[in-house]
């Protein structure tokens, strides 16, 4: 594959925003939850992106919330690469009914409102999921239960599609003699499926991650903009939008706090769209 | 057709039934009281409370007890907003929610055709690109940046719109248009390829032969079969603008169905709860039913095997 420039400089930004999430709390003269007296203060060279109701320098919150939306986001999209690959496989080189009833499931989960359910899973369970592991050798991540539970509850939103082109590639694919070849000379299922089969379906599986990244990011923070996802003393970039938007009013709203974090929220969102779109424009080149 | 459209129904009715189990149960085992308020209750009062509504017994007792009521029409109280009736919640804000949605869907749709139409008639020219990136740039901007965004500029910035509210038609205006606009870039993209996919085809050729001007061409033979991908988006794009306004009614503070959701969640309002997902679930397997329709009304090829 031979990336475009414009694919590059995507690339290269969006290199520069996992830079600033990872190193930029570290090198900011302010702590994330460090309070002033200072609050607030609208953009200014102490603060550059200015502070919060509590006096919190806004620029390093954003860079800490960028990890949890980049961490949110990767995992979940990992976890439903991972259910959508395998079922989509599964579901193509099986065939005939249980491809049809597996196929007839996907359809009956599109029909429903599955950020609703996660909604319930998510805001119910924390505290038993907490309560759960504090008896266990895994207490040390008690405190991070919702955030355990957004990967696993987004990854489940978001295997779908993906299950579905999979299997249409893998219907095709199945046909080609090298697949009977395999088969002949006595290479078991899961041989062939994951050894001769899978390498054929990852540049389509690479483009639909770039996809499903900027789904998971959005939908973990619409849950934490709704104050369901992820919950203080951890912030999201979803959490600092709705910090800002909880302090509208008609006469002097700080703007600081809505434009900052939807910029950042956006132009992360726009940046892996962009990458996922050169990527697919770059398949359907190839295939041509 | 229609035993295809009946086995379709039949068929959906086991995952309502499981959804709505499922939902039940996870409110009920899940830790918290809907009684429980500031101080704690008193035992007795508490098995009171869940003798009335009908939440004392073991689960499955009280999942099939729930279950039959639902059947004959009875949703159960809500617990928290005392004497009303979950039915009547749903009854006064559902129609709020709807005219809302429906609106942004009309919007979406209304506007994305056209657009991406557009773009596909002038394929590979700067109008095409910059549409192209127009509606990337809509799709990355979600509904919960918007409405915000949309409040500080427009109502209090301009003073243009109201902020918040329902009733009129201008408190309408802002929500509708931040509930549609990530909608549209889809819509456009949707139809963008659709369109290009069928320009290339031999119907299209056969038609340019015999002299059909351009314009024609792309609006009047192309378009019908190119939306068909759009039609099978109508689902998830419902469901969608059905996630979309449990935002925009808490932002522009409209009483709408998914501020009970939220609302009902929080406060482990489990009648409340399940009552709203069986009428999202109910609404979206129309919405699906409706859309199968359409594809096959739409598209000849399509002979479903009944």
């Amino acid at each position: 594959m031979k990336l475009s420039r414009s694919a590059l400089v995507i690339l290269g930004l969006l290199g520069m925003l996992g830079i600033a999430a990872v190193f930029g709390p570290i090198f900011s003269p302010y702590g994330v939850g460090e309070l002033s007296d200072n609050r607030l203060a609208p953009p200014s060279a102490e603060h550059w992106l200015g502070t919060d109701l509590h006096g919190r320098d806004l620029m390093t919150r954003l860079m800490y919330g960028a990890r949890i939306s980049l961490l949110v986001g990767f995992v979940g999209a990992s976890i439903s690469l991972f259910i959508g690959v395998v079922y989509g496989l599964i579901a193509g080189y099986a065939g005939g009914r249980t491809d049809n009833r597996m196929m007839r499931l996907v359809d009956v989960l599109y029909a429903l409102p599955r950020i609703v359910l996660v909604i319930v899973l998510i805001s119910l369970f924390d505290l038993k999921l907490k309560s759960l592991l504090d008896g266990t050798f895994l207490a040390p991540f008690a405190t991070h239960a919702r955030l355990l539970l957004l990967f696993v509850g987004l990854g489940m939103v978001e295997w779908l599609t993906l299950a579905r082109i999979v299997r249409a590639q893998v219907l095709t694919i199945k046909e080609r003699p090298f697949v009977l070849s395999s088969r002949l000379i006595g290479q078991s299922t899961p041989v062939i499926l994951f050894r001769q089969i899978l390498p054929q379906v990852i540049p389509i599986v690479v483009t639909y991650l770039t996809l499903a990244l900027p789904a998971v990011i959005l939908e973990e923070s619409f849950l934490s903009f709704l104050g369901l996802g992820v919950q203080a003393p951890l912030a999201s970039w979803g959490t600092l939008l709705a910090d800002g938007a909880s302090m509208l009013n008609p006469i002097d709203t700080p703007w600081w706090l809505i434009v900052f974090p939807a910029l950042a929220l956006v132009s992360c969102l726009l940046l892996f769209n962009l990458l996922g779109d050169q990527l697919r424009r770059l398949g359907t080149d190839s295939e041509r | 057709m229609l035993t295809f459209l009946i086995r379709r129904l039949l068929s959906s009715i086991p995952v309502v039934v499981a959804v709505l189990a499922l939902c039940f149960l996870l409110v009920r085992i899940a830790p918290g009281s809907p009684f429980a308020s500031e101080r704690a209750l008193d035992p007795r009062t508490k098995a009171m409370l869940e003798e009335k509504y009908g939440l004392s017994g073991s689960l499955p007792e009280q999942l099939l007890r729930y279950g039959f009521n639902v059947l004959r029409g009875d949703l159960g109280d809500s617990l928290k907003f005392r004497g009303r009736t979950v039915a009547e919640i749903i009854g006064q804000s559902l129609p709020r929610s709807l005219l809302l949605g429906s609106i942004s869907f009309t919007l979406a749709l209304g506007l994305g055709i056209p657009l991406g139409a557009w773009a596909a008639a002038h394929h590979g020219k700067k109008a095409d690109s910059f549409l192209n990136s127009l509606a990337l740039l809509t799709l990355s901007t979600p509904t919960f940046v918007l409405a915000p965004v949309s409040v500080l500029v427009f109502a209090f910035g301009l003073k243009l719109l109201p902020p918040a509210g329902w009733g009129t038609l201008s408190q309408l205006i802002l929500p509708a248009i931040c509930l549609a606009i990530p909608f549209i870039g889809v819509c456009a993209r949707l139809t963008r390829s659709g369109l290009l996919e069928t320009l290339g085809s031999d119907f299209i050729r056969t038609a340019r032969a015999k002299g059909v001007s351009e314009t024609n061409l792309v609006y009047l033979h192309a378009l019908r079969p190119a939306i068909l991908p759009l039609v099978a988006y109508a689902g998830p794009l419902a469901a969608n603008i059905l996630t979309g306004s449990l935002v925009i009614e808490e932002v522009f503070a409209i009483p709408g169905i998914g501020q009970f959701f939220v609302n009902g969640v929080i406060n482990r309002d489990v009648f409340l709860v399940s009552g709203v997902v069986l009428v999202y679930c109910l609404l979206l397997l129309l919405f699906n039913l409706i859309a199968d329709w359409l594809t096959a009304l739409l598209d000849p090829r399509i002979r479903v095997a009944s």
